[in-house]
């Protein structure tokens, strides 16, 4: 069953178009990664998927239903949750408290959601951190946090926006882990990733975009060999080079 | 945490004591130290624990002053029924700034310069109107008795001002405590980030903002029949706005304690020397040692006292926050 | 005749709109710069005001002349703040910005009402009384030169900006810190500087009104709010927005008194502001919303 059906969505920020006539598809308990050059627009995908930005054309669906001017928080509820590109933990907070508000959503009783922290927290290997302040953990922990509090609202759908970006070999392969183990419970993910060691890892299938549009899809060793796509990423030039 | 309590009713112990052996005149002080540490705990409400920065929120107790005022003296109705009227006025305003600033995206300084606006809006309209007694404001009859909120002598309106204070600290430490605080804290500390774990921002900000107008509006009829006499500027007016923000934000914002620490701080040094300095025609001295005073404490003790001397204290006393 | 009166009251509006441009043009260069707002705006004015005001009785020089003297006087003390207090702050995030800057305004303000006390003052100046007469509309002549000399220091002020080294620093800092930070710039200095200036400019706009009106050290409050509707309405960080936000608000203020009193003329110039922040925060000439 397609979880999420976007169809010829567009976006423009005056008269820049930042996404144009982009059409893909989600199953379920799939992992989708959507890559591209810096400035391809993924990130304006994501704000648009998730009701930070208003849809300018096109449509998008989510269990069959459209979030067209939904806020974000009416989409969280309906089932697809993101994380952040630069992370923003509720710094004064405690680690536990960041994630409770995630748990809030689902969980009406503090006690039920703070069960639902504790449980999400030992997931992602932050327990030991509960009672810190956001604000003093360094970048690796705070995208597993962010991670942690998207978990909590028992998504169906996660929007992961570089979540390795910034890691290093050994985190990121945690990452991947933690990543995989989510898929195996069901959660379908879309991934906008750099680290290609970690897209290649996890991706079933790919779309990749440049200047918004839809330059490629498939699965993901075709699509790094296509020529469009070493263009994008590396010029002209390298693709000539390389013949 | 037991420790905490225990030293919060011991002192809460001494407080309900005193007035066996103060006098009238310091009596007096500390109803105004409860006051305005009520009135900070009010607006603590929306701008410590929602992040959204009111230094309009004279507005509500004006509103409150005038409308149990108003009533009592051309109605006779018993200010104890008033001032919920006036409250609920007050909520109601306090819900359509909301809106404004919430639905319209006014975030930061432009929220600061909405709620300036509209106090500013209303002094000058109230100070037009003559059933409210115009620029000169209103004096109060002074009728004491239980059901006209008028006592003599300052021993009830202690207790009175001691009980605003103490029901204002569980409120705000119910708040905390409670899901709909939480959101507000996450809304304050990222309202993007919230949204995006399901928290509705807009209905959390409106409930910071009614709740904190509606307990503001009450202190504002304990004013009228404390000091007996209202008029656009000392009700209305950005003087007082200014006044009830410094006790929280020196005390510590977003902290159930901090306005009341601030206020024992901050009102007797300045009920103290507006008494010795006015005398000496130094009218305005205290102003700007509490000017330096806010300076000093934002630039050094960003947090405000009572983190720091939670931590002074934790190494003391071993307390957990 | 009929025309007479509004035409009057928009010439009046226009020339008193000079002077709200050029305390405007101050808030904006410091909110350019270094993001704050300046909540001591109004109270710096009247401090300026109060400082023209004791040089025109200790030493008999009129305003127009001890211009320059209360305009380096508020250089100073903008230097002064912002070296001390605001360089501090512009990592913190907006609420604790903006009490420093009140508590900064409420110590202005009570120095002065210790020093000169709380009666309204109105001293003669030279100029007072004059008045010429352009057509069916009378001009007070001291109105004519707090407008002309306002457009005058606002020009300078810009083509600083634009042409001056100073002022090319500024603007760089204005538009990129760390990039200014990265070739060198003393960003501090730099941030002295402006404010330095802000602060010159309002205190050189008192030293203007100090004619046309009676002074009190609690003015302050009613013209930083003026100036917020005025860099709001010409757009928070546009210079040349905030001298035509000027001439917009005198111009209505002036206006309104034909429907409304006196007295009431802010609910005008507050409604204002409440209308642009709903429906074009960004002002006629902000870009940044």
């Amino acid at each position: 069953m397609m979880l999420l059906q976007v169809e010829k969505l567009e976006k423009h920020f005056g008269g820049l178009c930042a996404v144009a006539e982009l059409s893909f598809f989600l199953e379920e308990a799939q992992i989708l990664g959507l890559i591209g050059p810096n400035g391809a627009g993924k990130t304006t995908v994501f704000h648009c998927l998730t009701g930070f930005l208003p849809i300018d054309k096109g449509e998008v669906k989510f269990k069959g239903r459209s979030i067209k001017g939904l806020r974000p928080h009416q989409i969280c509820r309906m089932g697809m949750a993101r994380t952040f590109q630069i992370v923003r933990p509720f710094l004064n907070v405690s680690v536990l408290d960041n994630v409770m508000v995630g748990a809030m959503l689902r969980e009406k009783s503090l006690a039920a959601a703070r069960r639902l922290a504790h449980s999400t927290l030992e997931f992602v290997g932050l327990e030991g951190l509960s009672q810190e302040r956001a604000g003093s953990l360094p970048l690796a922990l705070r995208k597993r946090l962010e991670l942690a509090r998207a978990l909590a609202t028992r998504p169906e759908v996660l929007l992961l926006d570089e979540v390795m970006g910034g890691l290093n070999p050994t985190d990121v392969d945690e990452m991947v882990r933690l990543l995989r183990e989510i898929h195996q419970k069901g959660v379908s993910i879309l991934l906008i990733e750099h680290v290609m060691r970690g897209l290649m890892a996890l991706a079933q299938r790919v779309v990749v975009i440049n200047y918004g549009r839809k330059i490629a899809e498939g699965v993901p060793g075709e699509v790094v060999r296509d020529p469009q796509v070493v263009e994008a990423y590396l010029g002209r030039e390298f693709l000539d080079a390389a013949g | 945490m037991k420790r905490l309590y225990l030293l919060l009713a011991s002192a809460l112990l001494v407080l309900v004591l005193l007035p066996l052996v103060l006098d009238k005149y310091l009596l007096g002080i500390f109803v105004m130290i409860f006051f305005y540490a009520y009135l900070g705990q009010s607006w603590n409400l929306l701008t410590g624990y929602s992040g959204h920065i009111s230094l309009g929120h004279a507005l509500y107790v004006g509103i409150g002053a005038y409308t149990s005022t108003y009533l009592a003296m051309n109605h006779n109705i018993s200010p104890w029924i008033g001032m919920w009227v006036g409250a609920v006025l007050a909520m109601l305003v306090g819900l359509a700034i909301g809106f404004l600033g919430f639905r319209f995206g006014l975030r930061g300084v432009y929220f600061v310069i909405l709620t300036i606006s509209f106090a500013e809006i209303s002094r000058l309209v109230v100070s037009h109107i003559p059933a409210l007694g115009g620029f000169a404001g209103i004096f109060l009859d002074f009728k004491p008795s239980f059901w006209n909120f008028q006592f003599r002598g300052n021993v009830a309106y202690y207790y009175l001002s001691l009980g605003f204070m103490v029901a204002s600290v569980g409120v705000a430490r119910l708040l905390e405590l409670s899901r709909a605080g939480r959101f507000m804290v996450a809304v304050r500390e990222d309202e993007d980030a919230a949204e995006a774990l399901g928290v509705n921002a807009f209905k959390y900000s409106m409930l910071g903002i009614a709740l904190s107008a509606f307990m503001t509006a009450l202190g504002g009829t304990f004013y009228a029949n404390y000091i007996f006499y209202i008029n656009p500027n000392s009700v209305l007016g950005m003087g007082l706005s200014i006044e009830l923000i410094l006790r929280p934000i020196i005390g510590g914002m977003g902290t159930a304690l901090g306005p009341v620490l601030g206020s024992f701080l901050l009102t007797p040094l300045s009920e103290i020397s507006r008494a010795y300095f006015a005398r000496g025609g130094l009218e305005g001295l205290h102003l700007i040692l509490y000017g330096i005073l806010a300076i000093l404490v934002v630039l050094f003790m960003r947090e405000g006292m009572l983190v720091y001397l939670r931590r002074a204290l934790r190494s003391l006393l071993r307390l957990e926050s | 005749m009929k025309y007479e009166l509004p035409l009057q009251l928009v010439v009046q509006g226009i020339l008193l709109g000079g002077v709200y441009g050029l305390i405007a043009v101050g808030l904006s260069l410091i909110f350019g710069v270094m993001g704050v707002i300046n909540f001591a705006h109004g109270p710096m004015m009247v401090l300026g005001m109060y400082i023209a005001y004791g040089i025109l009785v200790l030493l008999g020089l009129d305003p127009y002349v001890s211009l320059l003297l209360v305009a380096a006087a508020l250089f100073l003390l903008g230097y002064l703040v912002q070296a001390t207090v605001v360089n501090r702050i512009l990592d913190f995030p907006e609420a604790m910005q903006v009490l420093p800057l009140v508590a900064t305004g409420l110590i202005i303000e009570n120095a002065v009402l210790l020093g000169f006390g709380p009666d309204p003052r109105s001293p003669r100046t030279a100029l007072a009384l004059a008045t010429i007469h352009l057509g069916p509309v009378m001009i007070d002549v001291s109105r004519l030169m707090a407008f002309g000399l306002a457009v005058l220091i606002t020009g300078v002020v810009f083509l600083f900006l634009r042409h001056s080294d100073v002022g090319k620093s500024i603007r760089a800092a204005a538009d990129n810190r760390m990039g200014a930070l990265l070739v060198g710039i003393r960003v501090d200095r730099v941030n002295n500087f402006s404010f330095g200036v802000g602060a010159a400019t309002t205190g050189a706009a008192g030293a203007l009104l100090l004619p046309l009106m009676a002074t009190s050290p609690h003015l302050g409050h009613d013209f930083t709010m003026t100036a917020f509707v005025v860099v709001i309405l010409g757009g928070l960080g546009s210079l040349p927005g905030a001298l035509v936000g000027g001439l917009i608000l005198g111009v209505a203020e002036s206006v309104s008194t034909l429907l409304v009193p006196a007295t009431m003329k802010q609910v005008v110039s507050f409604g204002l502001l409440v209308a642009i922040m709903l429906f074009r925060p960004q002002g006629l000439f902000g870009g940044k919303a």
